[in-house]
């Protein structure tokens, strides 16, 4: 009796503040839904436009007649500037796929010889790694321009995976050092004593217990490759274009067929997609080792 | 003498036992030796052919004193200089506060929140040139979808964006924000459900809430966490270019250009590649600070992603 006397006031007194929260998160959500949502459904407005002249810069709030016309024009190639869209497309996946590999590979090699091998001082590594995150890519670009030439690489393709792969194995470096510090050496020990030599340790032991680091650097490495438009615009000739190159004929020519365009845009994100559900498991396996606050 | 000897060297060795590291602690030689170099072999040499060869051809390039006094004379030099500190102090600052107090909203208990960030997180995942071009067509000419939204809602006619050095900047930094919120805010997250529960049941009893938790708990907590990451944001934002080449592309006429945008058209679109370069090492002095601030934290922080 007494209690419930002495807790009314109090519980009274805090459901308004409650509801003011609750509304007030509700409206946050709306705000971010509009947010994060306007820019990606203008880019299905201008695609869902049948018209490839003007009419998607007319002030429309929605297509007035929409049709998958031209998702078709891409997927047939019959829109202008995309008529080599599959092997533009192929380019970026190329481009894509050989980054996020050899990424992996380089880094996951590095980390293992100086952490586990413990080869000279690991603080090394992560420093000239952290050099060269102080140079931001594109700051790079002109000198890149010429070293490629040097190198007998202008206008191929290795030549951006090359350039990628540079400014994505630091960060792999850095993210594998901290995750690899949470496995402990006893396992590399164990295999020693069983005489694994060290590349066994590395394949058998190292490779597997990092799955969800190497997820993180993986689609790190293959989304740096697939954002990129400095490198591909510069590097490469019409000949090896990609399908972000593309959207850089903004410039050259108003009057594209912008509705083929957008689609090819839309149908450009579905590859980081299907890689992000793919290794959904060990990046969920990566956050999952801690609690959840309120 | 003797009898106190090993008694101060134990400790070591046992510590050294304790953290597993008799790989370590003995020198490495034969096939170990041979392997490690073996495995650094790759990095190093990406290390040495892409980073090393090209950034001292770039000095090489940058180092005539009369590049800098004709970028000084320039006036769209000094332009740009002044765009790119508003593009980068505001954009990395303001997208990092944000992005921290977003991911206290995102673990909120509720299915609806956590379902949202499903579609928070897409920014992230459009592809960047694709997206800024999006940017660019809803601002155009008074036609695009935001001026449609304007007219429609609240019955006015937007300006004309790219008309103005303030608006146009102010939208590279906004579909920047856009692009990189989700990508931050997701980190923090991660960081935040780190956070063990006691603490926070601790603070309550202190009477903690709210406001008071969040300044007086939550952040000391993130605060080394939030440097690196505002740190790493901003050599980020800085060789950004993809944003500002694409959604306002320079417009007004190259008043919106950043170091990295200018830099490209110094370069490639009027044939002077050493004034190009040279504007971009002017971001040195920035850079170079900001790197061994990094070092040093990352050496010294233990650093929880």
């Amino acid at each position: 009796m007494s209690a419930t006397a002495l807790g009314g006031p109090a519980r009274r007194r805090r459901r308004p503040r409650r509801m003011a929260v609750e509304a007030g998160s509700v409206i946050l959500g709306i705000a971010l839904l509009i947010w994060s949502l306007l820019p990606i459904y203008n880019m299905f407005l201008v695609a869902l436009d049948p018209e490839e002249g003007e009419i998607e810069f007319d002030g429309n709030l929605w297509p007035p007649s929409p049709s998958l016309d031209s998702f078709r024009d891409v997927i047939t190639q019959e829109a202008r500037y995309l008529e080599n869209f599959w092997q533009q497309f192929g380019n970026s996946l190329f481009i894509g796929l050989f980054t996020m590999i050899l990424t992996l590979l380089v880094g996951s090699l590095a980390s293992f010889a100086v952490s586990r091998l413990r080869l000279g001082k690991a603080s090394l590594l992560t420093n000239t790694a952290l050099l060269t995150y102080a140079l931001p890519a594109s700051l790079l670009i002109v000198p890149y321009y010429a070293i490629m030439h040097a190198y007998g690489l202008a206008d191929n393709l290795w030549a951006v995976i090359a350039a990628q792969v540079t400014f994505a194995t630091p960060f792999a470096i850095i993210i594998l050092q901290l995750y690899g510090n949470l496995i402990p050496f006893e396992l590399d020990d164990a295999a020693r004593v069983d005489g694994a030599s060290a590349p066994q340790v590395y394949l058998r032991i190292y490779l597997p217990m990092m799955a969800p680091a190497l997820a993180v650097v993986a689609i790190y490495a293959m989304l740096l490759a697939w954002n990129d438009y400095l490198y591909q615009a510069v590097l490469l000739s019409v000949r090896h274009m990609t399908v972000s190159v593309t959207q850089g004929q903004l410039f050259e020519d108003v009057d594209a067929e912008w509705n083929a365009m957008m689609a090819a845009g839309i149908i450009y994100v579905l590859p980081p997609i299907a890689l992000l559900l793919a290794l959904r498991r060990y990046v969920a396996a990566s956050l999952s080792t801690a609690r959840v606050d309120d | 003498m003797s009898s106190t000897q090993p008694v101060l060297v134990a400790p070591d060795s046992i510590s050294a036992k304790g953290q597993g590291a008799s790989l370590g602690r003995r020198r490495l030689h034969g096939a170990d030796l041979r392997w490690a170099i073996a495995f650094i072999a790759p990095y190093a040499a990406v290390f040495l052919a892409f980073v090393v060869c090209p950034f001292g051809y770039a000095l090489w390039m940058g180092a005539k004193p009369a590049l800098y006094r004709d970028l000084v004379s320039d006036p769209l030099y000094l332009m740009t200089l002044v765009n790119t500190i508003i593009f980068v102090g505001l954009g990395v600052n303001l997208k990092m506060f944000l992005a921290l107090l977003l991911s206290g909203f995102f673990l909120r208990r509720r299915w609806w929140i956590r379902a949202l960030l499903v579609p928070f997180i897409l920014p992230w995942l459009t592809a960047t040139a694709q997206a800024c071009v999006s940017f660019h067509w809803m601002l155009i000419d008074q036609r695009g979808l935001l001026d449609g939204l304007l007219t429609e809602f609240f019955g006015i006619d937007g300006p004309i964006w790219f008309n103005d050095r303030v608006l146009a900047l102010g939208w590279d930094i906004a579909a920047y924000i856009w692009k990189w919120m989700p990508f931050w805010t997701v980190i923090f997250i991660a960081a935040r459900m780190t956070i063990p529960r006691d603490i926070y049941d601790a603070a309550e009893v202190d009477g903690a809430t709210g406001v008071r938790r969040f300044a007086h708990v939550t952040f000391p907590l993130l605060a080394n966490l939030y440097l690196i990451c505002t740190l790493v944001s901003t050599l980020w934002m800085l060789g950004d270019f993809t944003t500002v080449f694409l959604v306002s592309s320079g417009a007004p006429a190259l008043s919106t250009d950043v170091l990295a945008t200018l830099g490209y058209r110094y370069a490639f679109a009027t044939a002077k590649p050493a004034l190009g370069v040279a504007a971009v090492m002017s971001a040195l002095p920035l850079l170079i600070p900001i790197a061994i601030v990094l070092m040093r934290r990352l050496r010294t922080g233990e650093v929880q992603l």
